[in-house]
């Protein structure tokens, strides 16, 4: 057994760890708050863009419409947009998205590239020798839409310049506190097909009127505008989604921490105890032993000093 | 019978209400656009838009994007839009004596290059426009 000293620095130094584990969860829930309230203040934006884009999309011949809107009949490269944390501590979270995205396209017949957002998934994809065209790490807590605009403008130019055919977004979508789901999803070409009618159809009161519209200067130089935008913007969502899920993540994965920590130190302080009191007690028993010892010599020398003459 | 104007930018809702009329800084040129008006699309230069309610005028800077107009209905997609109320006046005039510096002279260090240094200008300049219109609509209303 350890002895008592040693006991209590391990005491101590588990309870500056849950400390930092228990500060950690509660930083991690505030902060898990403020990504879904960004993830919430562009949907205005994003259900309007949406809304012209499929007026728009939905007219007879969209495909050859605008370039972003087609669907290439050979398709070799594809691209990956994987987002993970620049930090750890966060349970399975990037692991989980990793090993998702890995999975899907392994038995896919083109070649894949990746755009890492996040240093972790950068870090686990050169591990496995993947290749990565292009890395964002140390993006900042909740960015501003300025701040990652550029990703989505690199994975449009990349695929309006042919070197990619299909690009992918690879993140992790927000459930709730406790469940939080790795996503593959296509952005690009972009699909306005698949979309359920009823959600999201354009200008419900005007219905009858669409096609009356006139466009300014023509419908490409509006789609030439409003496609990249909305391919950032997704890009965008899922960057908030994904932080709002590592911090969700990583509060559970702290909370876990900190209660195992609460029971290792209940466990070590019950045994330090018993091992103080058996200290205690062996003290006692010296003492008392001792005294024994003594009390007995000296009776012994007292017969001892009456038998003599 | 008023319209109801929204300005969204990507990661906010800038304005919405019921106003009487909207001038949108359209690529082709401004457009005013009152009560039913024909439906229309259409991309927005770097600008301002001005917003006319019965009561006031609101001034915003945009930064390019997408209209749509409904006979009773103004939807703005912008790229980054700003009340102008919003605008920090001292900023944008430090911004832009820096930017004219950086252009006039020599190399202050504090942009990249001189494309940067040139869309801080068009952007400090379009700011003091905007202030400079709303406090002159501000003038003619007293």
């Amino acid at each position: 057994m350890a002895s008592a000293r040693e006991m209590r620095l391990r005491i101590k130094s588990i309870k500056n760890l849950s400390q930092v584990t228990r500060a950690l969860q509660t930083v991690s829930a505030s902060k898990v708050r403020k990504s879904m309230q960004a993830v919430e203040a562009t949907t205005p934006y994003a259900e309007k863009a949406w809304k012209v884009l499929l007026h728009l999309a939905r007219q007879p011949g969209h495909q050859s419409l605008h370039p972003l809107l087609a669907e290439r009949k050979e398709k070799k490269n594809t691209l990956v947009v994987l987002m993970t944390s620049d930090r750890g501590l966060a349970g399975s979270y990037n692991v989980n998205v990793v090993r998702t995205a890995l999975n899907y396209f392994e038995n896919h017949k083109m070649q894949i590239a990746y755009i890492a957002v996040g240093r972790k998934g950068r870090d686990m994809l050169l591990r496995r020798k993947k290749r990565v065209i292009a890395d964002f790490s140390n993006l900042p807590n909740t960015p501003r839409f300025q701040d990652v605009s550029s990703i989505g403008w690199l994975a449009v130019d990349e695929f309006l310049s042919g070197k990619f055919d299909e690009v992918y977004l690879a993140y992790t979508k927000f459930e709730n506190m406790l469940n939080q789901s790795p996503l593959i999803r296509k952005i690009l070409p972009l699909e306005v097909d698949l979309v359920d009618d009823n959600v999201h159809d354009f200008n419900v009161t005007h219905h009858k009127q669409e096609s009356v519209f006139s466009y300014e200067p023509g419908q490409a130089e509006i789609l030439d505008e409003i496609i990249p935008r909305f391919t950032a913007l997704q890009i965008y969502q899922a960057i908030l989604a994904s932080q709002a899920s590592e911090n969700a993540a990583r509060m559970v994965a702290m909370q876990n921490a900190t209660d195992n920590a609460s029971e290792l130190i209940t466990a070590l302080q019950l045994e330090y105890n018993k091992a103080r009191q058996q200290s205690i007690t062996n003290e006692m028993l010296d003492i008392a032993g001792g005294a024994e010892a003594l009390a007995q010599s000296m009776s012994k020398a007292k017969i001892e000093g009456l038998s003599q003459p | 019978m008023p319209i109801k104007c929204e300005i969204v930018s990507q990661d906010r809702m800038v304005y919405s209400g019921n106003v009487d009329m909207v001038v949108l800084p359209g690529d082709d040129g401004v457009m005013g656009i009152l009560p039913n008006h024909s439906p229309v699309l259409t991309t927005l230069a770097f600008g301002i838009i001005t917003v006319v309610t019965s009561t006031e005028r609101n001034y915003f800077t945009v930064a390019g994007g997408v209209a749509e107009v409904q006979p009773d209905q103004v939807t703005i997609l912008a790229d980054a839009a700003e009340n102008v109320e919003e605008i920090d006046e001292v900023r944008a005039e430090k911004a832009k004596s820096l930017a004219e510096k950086h252009l006039k002279e020599a190399d202050t260090g504090i942009f990249d290059d001189e494309d940067a240094a040139r869309a801080a200008l068009r952007r400090s300049t379009l700011r003091l426009d905007a202030i400079h219109r709303f406090r002159k609509s501000q003038k003619y209303r007293r």
